[in-house]
């Protein structure tokens, strides 16, 4: 029995070992061809000949064809900055409402909500292209990345459930005693509901934030071709194009590491404040 | 004459019900005129601020109908009727392109234009009622709601219009009237021989969903079926495989015997860290033709010609699958693991002594359980990978292209064939009946789920 048991305690560790190494090795193969000396595509071995950091500095150079990572960088974070702030805006007062105030559009909102959230979200794509470009938000880089603003969180009000979520699990009774106290419910909203959900608002602007990082599809439609204003996902994706494929192979993972690490801390804070959101407002 | 001294049955003010109807049923005539002019009611009762605004609502709309709007739900009908032309200018000598209709500029300000008017008459049932509200102030002996008053009840018991004003414009703009606009598209003939502004395109009814799911020789039921079932297959492959290899790495990493549980545990989660599209782009490189996968195994000399991972329609659908697991199954091992941790240990302990094996338990106890917990998780996860562009697109784009297909490739998902019509082949037309179906797709697993939710069937007695 005990060599049994001995048996399978190793066969399971020998299972984990051998799958964790396949579920690390293409992310240490990213890490290493972005240190890698040798210019050019793959090679026949992973661990690189020559080490070195020219292809993390080279890419806050403009280089061949005009790529520009650090240009990239701060147009997608402009963008996320104010697409965030909006967003949470939208959120906030829409989840708010959702939650704890009673009107008879209500429900049918709730309904609307959901149906919309229903068709492929870039099956409109085409008509809010249009509708920018009506309204003149395209012929120029830098109006078009506030139009991609818009496009982010012009809809954002229909994801409101989450939010709502945590603003049901605010008692009630914190309310009814404030409008015993004679608060409006502005005041309720500003003074008790908020202040009792940072980890929600938190939560929020930081999925927000990290939306336009790694969108690809609206980022693409909107920003036409005009690399300078190009968000880093679509640039990113350039690197790859089989003009640059060879020039930017090792710098192409250098800007993917670069960009992963502040990407992965704000998505382990996410977790943190949905862990917190989740377990209630006001606790015990 | 008698019936002037007769006092007419008014019920209470109902704020809840169909206010508007009983404005119309039981105001009086002033009330009634407040539908055809805007603010009346409220400017005779003194409430002058109101009056302006809603007059100023009901000018401006006049304005437009008569400047633009009446031609625009004109031209929604015909969809332009005078061609883009080349007329000789005598007097420079040359051709010279006289503008055309634009059906698509036409069609979008229609859509507009339909949606101020459901605005105007939105607006009208306002007027009504706040008419009708001061008559009732007045006939109790109160004197009608000051602006002031009107102000500050934006910040109390009309907080929900402050709050809601601009996300539900946000929401018109960017989200409800594309949509109207790509729904309408769907019956017309905007495909890529009606291109504004050199032609135009005109209403076509449901042919465009006739031609979709046909078979016959102009049909495209032959790539829309295949595309669909491709579609469906990828859904429960990609939901299935992730939730039950997650679970079983869960269970692995879990289980009593196993140490350095955190460690392993660690080694998994390090992808999440890595954004998808990086991971998706990674794995295409790593997977391409002359990439370092294909150039490993010829070294070694496993193979002699690189492997055409992403060539053939089979292998690239099972490699699809297989990254699609690499990314997903960490993401299912760490919403499992708590639920696993409160599966009751009775039952596994009576197992045991019934004599079952793991897999029994696995097969007869764990998995039931998780089912049975999960099911509304696995419907959502189900339909969001109906809708999972980003791992074909940056994986294959849809390919390898197939001659039987209508511009669509072998891996293509309804969505990814949805995106090459509409924005390379500038198909919109069938890019919006495709967008339609998959709507209906999920729209019938989306409601599933969402009737299975608690927070569905008792939302208020979650509220405390």
């Amino acid at each position: 029995m005990k060599t049994r048991k001995f048996l399978v305690n190793s066969l399971a560790h020998v299972v984990l070992a051998v799958l964790s190494v396949i579920w690390v090795l293409p992310i240490c193969f990213a890490l290493l061809t972005s240190f890698r000396g040798e210019s050019g595509s793959a090679k026949t071995y992973i661990i690189p000949r020559q080490f070195t950091f020219d292809n993390y500095t080279n890419l806050f150079k403009v280089g061949v064809g005009g790529l520009n990572y650090a240009r990239w960088f701060s147009n997608t974070f402009i963008v996320a900055i104010f697409s965030c702030l909006l967003s949470a805006f939208f959120i906030l007062s829409v989840a708010y409402s959702m939650s704890r105030l009673r009107f008879r559009t209500r429900k049918p909102f709730m309904n609307v909500a959901l149906i919309l959230g229903m068709f492929p979200g870039f099956m409109s794509m085409i008509a809010v292209y249009y509708i920018l470009k009506g309204f003149g938000f395209l012929e120029s880089g830098a109006t078009s990345l506030f139009a991609l603003v818009l496009v982010y969180s012009g809809g954002a009000g229909l994801g409101f459930y989450i939010t709502k979520g945590f603003f049901d699990t605010v008692p009630k009774a914190l309310d009814e005693a404030a409008y015993l106290d004679g608060c409006t419910k502005w005041q309720v909203f500003t003074k008790i509901t908020l202040p009792l959900s940072k980890p929600i608002a938190v939560y929020t602007l930081i999925t927000s934030f990290m939306a336009p990082w790694t969108d690809y599809i609206f980022a693409k439609v909107i920003l036409g071709q005009n690399r300078d204003y190009y968000t880093i996902a679509i640039g990113l994706w350039t690197m790859l194009e089989k003009e640059f494929l060879e020039t930017y192979y090792t710098q192409f993972f250098a800007g993917c590491v670069l960009i992963s690490i502040p990407i992965a801390i704000l998505f382990l804070l996410t977790q943190k404040f949905y862990t917190d959101s989740m377990s209630g407002a006001v606790k015990g | 004459m008698a019936s002037d001294n007769l006092v007419k049955y008014s019920p209470p003010l109902n704020r809840d019900g169909f206010m508007t109807l009983d404005a119309v049923k039981y105001g009086d005539n002033i009330t009634r005129l407040s539908a055809l002019v805007f603010g009346l009611g409220s400017l005779l009762r003194g409430q002058l601020a109101r009056f302006i605004i809603l007059m100023a609502i009901e000018l401006g709309y006049i304005i437009y109908m008569i400047a633009a709007g009446g031609q625009s739900l004109v031209n929604l009908g015909t969809l332009g009727t005078s061609l883009q032309n080349s007329v000789y200018d005598e007097s420079l000598g040359i051709y010279v392109t006289t503008a055309g209709d634009n059906s698509m500029l036409f069609l979008l300000y229609g859509v507009i234009t339909l949606l101020l008017t459901i605005g105007f008459f939105y607006f009208m049932a306002v007027s009504l009622r706040c008419a009708y509200v001061a008559q009732k102030d007045i006939e109790a002996g109160e004197k009608p709601k000051s602006f002031n008053r009107d102000l500050r009840s934006m910040l109390d018991e009309n907080l929900h219009k402050t709050l809601m004003t601009w996300p539900i414009l946000g929401i018109l703009v960017f989200t409800i009237v594309p949509l109207v606009f790509m729904i309408l598209i769907a019956f017309t003939n905007y495909d890529r021989n009606h291109q504004v502004p050199g032609n135009l395109f005109d209403w076509v009814g449901l042919a465009n969903f006739q031609s979709m799911l046909s078979f016959g020789s102009t049909g495209l039921g032959r790539t829309f079926f295949p595309v669909l079932g491709w579609t469906l297959i990828w859904a429960i492959a990609a939901t299935f495989s992730n939730y039950v290899l997650g679970m079983l790495l869960a269970i692995l990493i879990n289980r009593e015997g196993t140490r350095g549980k955190g460690f392993w545990r660690f080694m998994f989660v390090l992808s999440i860290a890595m954004p998808a599209f990086i991971s998706l782009m990674t794995m295409r490189t790593i997977f391409a033709n002359n990439g370092p996968f294909n150039l490993l195994l010829q070294s070694v000399g496993i193979i002699s010609q690189p492997v055409t991972w992403w060539g053939s329609p089979m292998t690239a659908r099972i490699m699809i699958i297989v990254v699609n697991i690499w990314i997903g199954i960490p993401y299912t091992m760490l919403t499992t693991t708590g639920i696993l941790q409160n599966i009751p240990a009775e039952l596994y302990e009576s197992a045991r002594v019934d004599g079952a094996s793991p897999a029994v338990t696995f097969l007869k106890i764990t998995l039931p359980y998780m089912v049975f917990v999960m099911t509304p998780y696995l419907i959502t996860t189900f339909v969001s990978n109906i809708n999972n562009f980003n791992v074909i697109y940056l994986l294959t784009g849809g390919a390898p292209e197939s001659l039987d297909y209508y511009y669509a490739g072998k891996t293509d998902l309804l969505v990814t064939w949805l995106y090459k019509l509409t924005i390379q082949y500038k198909d919109y037309n069938l890019g919006s009946v495709i967008g339609i179906l998959t709507f209906v797709l999920m729209a019938v697993f989306s409601l599933l789920a969402y009737r299975q939710s608690g927070s569905y069937k008792n939302e208020e007695e979650f509220q405390k």
